[in-house]
């Protein structure tokens, strides 16, 4: 009878395998084999010159090398952090508060479920066509400088995209009001499972709306505020679209606004899949570090608290 | 039972999806893998195809086509019947590459391609004309049966630009790109007190004379060009070199010239720093744009300079044509056979009623205000006042083309022309903006054509 019984477990947790079999092939063929090949590519000399075929030859590190030896590698690493940075500060400080403020049942915010969408809605729009729009509005002929020298607050135009903190701004004002509502959203959903009572118990004991908000809904909120860093950092080292259409692929000026895929896309100009190579294993390790690094921050005060 | 059989039904539907995926994908790179080598073999046209490839980045030969090819009639949007053959035009526009790089992996893809997948005819500018001239998949001219001899009153340096290392000709045009100095008619009379081309020439018969032409419309409120880049083709073409010299880019004292005049222009005011194309760029073919040249050929001024547009300056017949400080050539567009092409009597005939034809030529320019590839045609038309351009106000620019023509010297040009220009002008707008000195700038380019061409080296 138990025998039977384990068999039965057996062939029932073989569906199981079954079913898992889709994601791990596809995890295999999209994600695993491009990983690896990605690593083997990035020893080879492997461009194309015009119409010609170069490599693929053996050159071991020489690709990192270059790469690494140039030393403009680390100002592309640079101007992306700056950027997501600059995005990321006003993003996390007004979806905290929005989501405090959706969460406060005190406050009793009307339509909320307009806001909740509203502010999601810039997520939405592809983020091509988002920064081209914000391209054609900063032009020196644009909107933009039109209202503004209409008000008499400037009486030249403002060439935004000569300007480093002008572009730099942009793409990170655009990155800002694209991710927010999303952050938004996910910290609004941390929120609400924070247990109601230990706001009542909170209250009965006397603190005050700013306490509640430090002792127990940051707190409490970590680990959604972790994932939100690290997926946002992330997502900010692999920052591409909007920086790329801004500025024509340039990163001008003086690629004060090139992150790494773009510089990545520069590569593939010439199909030069070694450097492309090298380049995204390097980037690789570089998010590997930097989400470590945020992870064991943010974990160590629990720690420290038990 | 029945769920069973279900969920086993819908598991393997999703992996056998799955592998399907993957093995397209594979059998796509082994075919790039095959090819490259040799395609001689198919370079013998086999019996006519029911389809013809064309593969351009704009709309300007398919207009060609329809408005001048006998017997060509559109049947859709991309789509056109010759006889029983059917067109398909595979328009890609040339922003970021875009064109070259759709051309390149379908190119690759030929030798596998079905007969009627086949490009059989695409178009190249001269910036990187030797690109495919070069290579095994143009085809020679003399293989679709034109002979020399019908080539004959075509300009040389069309043909020059498309011979390969071999002197092999692979490619030929309709049209020919001399430029112009193309001056806002009403500017000229306001600041230099005439409009006419030889009083307007006078004043800009050289850089030193032009310079001072751009203070005094600076005075009066024009800008002399609309932006730096406008007066970048008179230099580049006028260089003593190519601009790669035994695998290393070499930066030509004549393109030095014109970053020293244009830093000049740009800090006084006189010219902006723009890209070329932009919005900012177009204003000034509105009166409102307050620009008073631009540099270019008949091409920018019949196809690009808004002439169909209401309030235009073309449309009201606002510009006038001069030679300029210096003479120059830009653009222009060859017509190749692809190798392995299934109509190659058809691309043949189409090269031949476009680029031969004395007639279909001469109803180009009558009707696009084109100047094309046909010497004795154009003399001809130079002396005849029927031809004269209406966004000209009236002025026939035809011999002044044709004195232009017969000077183009392409000697310096050179398979990655087209690279370096693009990157040499996004560079130096840096140093124009103020935001880099010109050696950061130089520095800057060095990078990005090492990027760009990683067989390079640089200065």
């Amino acid at each position: 009878m138990e025998k039977n019984n384990n068999k039965a477990v057996i062939k029932y947790n073989r569906w199981g395998y079954i079913f898992l079999i889709p994601f791990v092939v596809t995890y295999v063929i999209f994600q695993l084999i491009p990983l690896c090949s990605t690593i083997y590519n990035s020893f080879f000399e492997n461009y194309r010159s015009g119409l010609t075929q170069i490599g693929p030859n053996f050159v071991g590190l020489e690709n990192y090398k270059a790469l690494l030896g140039g030393g403009e590698l680390l100002g592309y690493l640079k101007n992306t952090l700056i950027m997501w940075v600059l995005g990321f500060v006003p993003q996390i400080f007004f979806s905290l508060l929005l989501g405090a403020w959706f969460s406060d049942p005190a406050l009793r915010l009307k339509c909320q479920r307009f806001f909740k969408t509203v502010i999601y809605l810039p997520n939405l729009i592809m983020a091509s066509a988002f920064a081209m729009l914000f391209f054609t509005l900063f032009s020196d002929t644009g909107p933009v400088n039109d209202i503004l020298i209409g008000l008499g607050i400037i009486h030249q135009p403002y060439q935004f995209m000569i300007h480093v903190g002008s572009v730099r701004g942009l793409v990170a004002f655009m990155n800002f009001i694209m991710w927010f509502g999303n952050t938004t959203i996910l910290l609004l959903a941390g929120m609400l499972g924070i247990d109601s009572s230990l706001y009542e118990a909170a209250e009965v004991d006397g603190a005050s709306a700013t306490q509640i908000f430090y002792r127990i809904t940051l707190p409490l909120l970590k680990p959604i505020l972790l994932y939100v860093m690290v997926t946002s950092l992330i997502g900010g080292l692999q920052m591409f679209d909007v920086p790329q259409i801004l500025t024509n692929g340039n990163g001008d000026p003086m690629r004060s606004a090139m992150t790494m895929i773009m510089y990545l896309n520069k590569h593939l100009y010439s199909k030069n899949y070694g450097m492309g190579g090298a380049l995204s294993v390097l980037l690789f390790f570089v998010t590997g570090v930097l989400s470590i690094i945020i992870f064991k921050t943010m974990n160590q005060p629990e720690k420290e608290a038990k | 039972m029945k769920k069973r059989i279900f969920s086993m039904l819908l598991a393997s539907a999703m992996v056998f999806g799955l592998v399907a995926c993957g093995s397209n994908t594979d059998t796509a790179t082994t075919g790039d893998a095959a090819t490259g080598g040799d395609t001689t073999e198919q370079t013998t046209a086999a019996a006519d195809g029911s389809v013809l490839n064309i593969y351009c980045w704009n709309e300007e030969f398919k207009s060609r086509v329809t408005d001048h090819y006998p017997g060509y009639e559109a049947t859709g949007d991309n789509e056109g019947k010759i006889g029983d053959v059917t067109v398909k035009w595979n328009i890609t526009p040339n922003e970021n590459n875009a064109y070259q790089n759709n051309l390149d992996e379908n190119l690759l893809k030929q030798a596998d391609a079905a007969a009627n997948d086949k490009i059989d005819l695409f178009l190249v500018e001269a910036d990187y004309a030797l690109k495919y001239v070069d290579t095994d998949y143009t085809m020679p001219v003399a293989d679709l049966g034109i002979t020399e001899d019908e080539l004959a009153n075509q300009y040389k340096y069309t043909q020059d630009v498309m011979t390969d290392s071999n002197g092999v000709l692979k490619g030929l045009s309709w049209q020919g790109c001399p430029g112009t100095f193309i001056y806002n008619r009403e500017a000229a009379k306001e600041v230099l007190g005439s409009d006419d081309p030889a009083d307007v020439q006078a004043a800009v018969s050289d850089w030193n004379k032009f310079a001072d032409t751009a203070s005094k419309m600076q005075a009066a409120g024009y800008k002399m060009t609309a932006t730096a880049n406008d007066s970048y083709r008179v230099f580049s073409n006028n260089v003593s070199g190519q601009w790669v010299q035994d695998g290393k880019v070499v930066v030509d004292d004549n393109i030095k010239n014109w970053v020293e005049m244009s830093k000049k222009m740009v800090d006084a005011g006189q010219t902006g720093t723009q890209d070329l194309w932009g919005d900012d760029w177009n204003k000034g073919f509105y009166p409102d744009g307050k620009v008073f040249s631009y540099f270019g050929p008949a091409w920018l001024i019949n196809f690009c300079m808004a002439a169909d547009q209401e309030g235009s300056i073309a449309n009201q017949g606002g510009w006038g044509a001069c030679e300029g400080p210096q003479g120059f050539f830009w653009g222009g567009t060859w017509i190749c056979a692809a190798a392995g092409t299934d109509n190659a009597d058809l691309v043949a005939d189409i090269m031949r009623q476009l680029t031969t034809n004395e007639d279909v030529m001469l109803d180009i320019v009558k009707k696009d205000s084109d100047f094309v590839n046909n010497k004795p045609a154009m003399e001809k038309c130079a002396e005849d006042d029927s031809y004269a351009f209406d966004v000209f106000g009236g002025q026939n620019p035809i011999a002044m083309y044709c004195a232009g023509a017969e000077k183009i010297d392409l000697s310096n040009q050179g398979a990655y022309d087209q690279g370096c220009n693009e990157e040499f002008q996004k560079a130096m707008k840096n140093y124009f903006d103020g935001n880099a000195t010109y050696d950061e700038a130089i520095e800057q380019f060095n990078k990005a054509i090492v990027e760009k061409y990683p067989e390079l080296t640089t200065e």
